[in-house]
């Protein structure tokens, strides 16, 4: 059988917007909302002043008319998003990644890596999506895979070839498989989403007319912990993703808050109320009686576990200002961290132990700013007045955090150094409280 | 993407793809037990009666291609692991009495309350103190400016102020119940110090 080679090119190509239904839906303690939600991915919005990139090209995957999702163009858009890599328009002509390229068109491009592959559907409906990488300056296989994926999971595959592209290349791992959580606003109802780290594929996990904050990822990436107001006052749940199954973890007198997993998940920081002021308490993951880890008159707020799992930082206003703080993971003195200006809040180790992310009241504006925790530089690395809640992704290479512009709402990635910055602003309302997920599988 | 698989042996040569697996197995000793059972696990994975495509390679350059290396996979179990189940909260009414204050406004950075509302506290306290069973949330709330769970523990603070004023008038803590919003909520949309002053405030909510 002879099979015609798409080769599309990819000049034109615009995101696919996407609406597609979860298949099954269980019964579930409250109303099943199986909601997908079409979204724009997040864009490139400022590029480094002399940044170098890595030429690449991909040509369109064979057979991948046949899918819902253009892979190709999908690991293109992951690439380039990351603002370490270039797209280079490809050669004219059929491969795919079975075939050995003719690497001197590709050399005259300047294309210094070059990704083949085809899509074929499998028998069970399923789909195979095999790829491979070649170096086109020495003309050497890089290797590729295979990835049989539902129809659903096709956008993950090409995420999977991303990241493998990613690492191979630069030696860091990708995040473009990972997931966020957010939340969004829009009107009178909030919603907690599930998405690609691309920002596409949005899933509701929860919708509700009242606030829900805080969304903290269990390390497996199976559950999110969060704050919801639904009762009228914060407590604390944790939410199974696949099932929608929820269970109360902290709804305790006064206010439950600002949930953070152990790294081995088997318990929680979070803040309570029930000394009449905000203090840091650990509980069980299963549930149980909360223990207290600090006790203080002032207030003592978002804890979250350093990179090893052996301290927590927290924000506390003890010393006159809100400012953050570390003590041991079991409690005990606390030691300030920060030291500039008279409002620093929203601690977010990176994975690797080597930064802290945080929020700075500079000049009246609230900014992201990045401590290095060996030499203890402090870098401010927006130019935006209202950031929110920082978190790294998983490779420690990138932040997510929420921002205002022109009044609304949107979430910004940067690079760690602050040049490479994009941006996920909702179709309508408001985009905030973003959490990395971890690296799954 | 559980059963990720490498393609065990690319093709050589002219070689259709549906042979390269069978032939290039044999051929290559490097590939062995451990590859055997990944092409094994992986025809199964793919269903039993699932052909090869035939495409003939295209080999350009006339060498052979390396084989696929194993990947981690993304995942294709019969719960899918990464799906997402939603679920949605409905919200609930509540009664409150006729003609009473249920405001208490707070000055920028202030948790004290002022005197101004100190009527307004007592008639509160005098039905909460006449009806034992009575149940008020003291819900606290800030201004937008500032971090979200920073401004819910500030609105911890002036929820518990009014709590203190309400007890030192009798009032029994069973009955009442400091929480906050923090800025989640805020009575008056705006970037201004007037929605900002309408917005500190704590709301006696009965329940």
């Amino acid at each position: 059988m002879k099979r015609k080679l798409d080769l599309t090119r990819f000049d034109s190509w615009v995101p696919t917007q996407r609406r597609t239904v979860l298949g099954a839906v269980a019964a579930l303690p409250l109303l099943a909302w199986p909601l997908r939600d079409a979204r724009a991915q997040f864009r490139v919005e400022v590029s480094g002043v002399g940044l170098t990139q890595y030429p690449f090209s991909a040509v369109s995957f064979r057979g991948n008319d046949a899918a819902g999702q253009d892979v190709a163009a999908i690991v293109r858009a992951d690439l380039e998003r990351s603002g370490q890599f270039r797209f280079v328009a490809p050669v004219a002509g059929g491969l795919d990644e079975t075939s050995r390229p003719d690497f001197g068109p590709w050399r005259d491009k300047r294309a210094d890596a070059l990704v083949t592959g085809s899509v074929m559907r499998l028998a069970d409906g399923r789909f195979d999506v095999r790829f491979r990488l070649w170096d086109v300056v020495r003309g050497q296989d890089l290797g590729g895979l295979s990835l049989p994926v539902t129809a659903a999971e096709l956008r993950l595959a090409a995420h999977r070839i991303s990241d493998y592209v990613f690492e191979k290349l630069t030696g860091e791992k990708g995040v473009f498989s990972t997931r966020i959580a957010y939340v969004t606003k829009v009107g009178p109802r909030h919603t907690l989403w599930v998405a690609d780290a691309d920002g596409e594929g949005a899933s509701a996990a929860l919708t509700s007319p009242e606030p829900i904050i805080s969304p903290s990822w269990a390390p497996t990436g199976a559950q999110l912990a969060y704050v919801s107001f639904e009762a009228r006052k914060p407590v604390i749940y944790a939410h199974d993703i696949a099932s929608g199954k929820r269970r109360l973890l902290a709804n305790f007198r006064g206010s439950n808050s600002a949930p953070s997993w152990s790294r081995d998940g088997r318990q929680l920081a979070v803040t309570l109320s029930l000394s009449g002021n905000a203090q840091i308490y650990v509980v069980s993951a299963s549930g149980g009686e909360p223990r207290r880890l600090t006790q203080s008159a002032s207030i003592d707020t978002e804890p979250v576990f350093s990179a090893d799992g052996k301290s927590l930082y927290f924000v506390s206003d003890r010393g006159g200002s809100p400012q953050i703080y570390r003590m041991a993971a079991q409690g005990g003195n606390a030691e300030r961290v920060t030291f500039n200006g008279n409002y620093n809040i929203s601690p977010a180790p990176s994975p690797d132990g080597r930064w802290l992310a945080f929020i700075s009241r500079v000049n009246g504006v609230f900014r992201l700013h990045v401590l290095e925790l060996a030499s203890g530089t402090v870098t401010a690395i927006s130019e935006t007045s209202a950031d929110e809640s920082p978190s790294f992704a998983p490779n420690s290479r990138m932040i997510v955090y929420a921002t205002r512009d022109k009044g609304q709402e949107s979430l910004m990635t940067t690079s760690v150094d602050g040049r490479i910055k994009t941006r996920l602003a909702g179709a309508q309302g408001d985009i905030r409280e973003p959490e990395w997920g971890p690296f799954q599988r | 993407m559980s059963n990720t698989h490498k393609i065990p042996s690319m093709p050589l040569e002219g070689l259709p793809r549906s042979h390269a697996h069978s032939k290039t197995h044999r051929r290559h000793a490097w590939f062995g037990l451990v590859s055997s059972v990944l092409l094994a696990a992986s025809l199964t994975a793919c269903g039993s009666s699932v052909e090869l495509d035939d495409v003939p390679v295209e080999d350009r350059s006339a060498s052979a291609v390396s084989p696929l290396t194993q990947g981690g996979g993304a995942g294709t179990s019969a719960v899918d692991p990464r799906g997402v189940s939603g679920v949605e909260v409905t919200s609930d009414g509540a009664l409150q009495p006729d003609k009473m204050e249920r405001i208490v406004y707070f000055d920028y950075d202030s948790f004290v309350v002022k005197p101004e509302f100190s009527a307004a506290l007592e008639a509160h306290a005098k039905l909460l103190n006449a009806n034992r069973s009575r149940r008020v949330a003291l819900e606290g709330h800030t201004d937008e400016r500032g971090g979200r769970e920073y401004n819910l523990a500030l609105g911890q603070k002036r929820g518990e102020a009014v709590r203190r004023a309400l007890s030192l008038l009798g009032v029994s803590e069973a009955q009442m119940e400091a929480v906050s919003f923090g800025e989640e909520k805020p009575a008056v949309v705006g970037f201004d110090e007037a929605a900002f002053a309408k917005n500190r405030r704590v709301e006696l909510t009965y329940r």
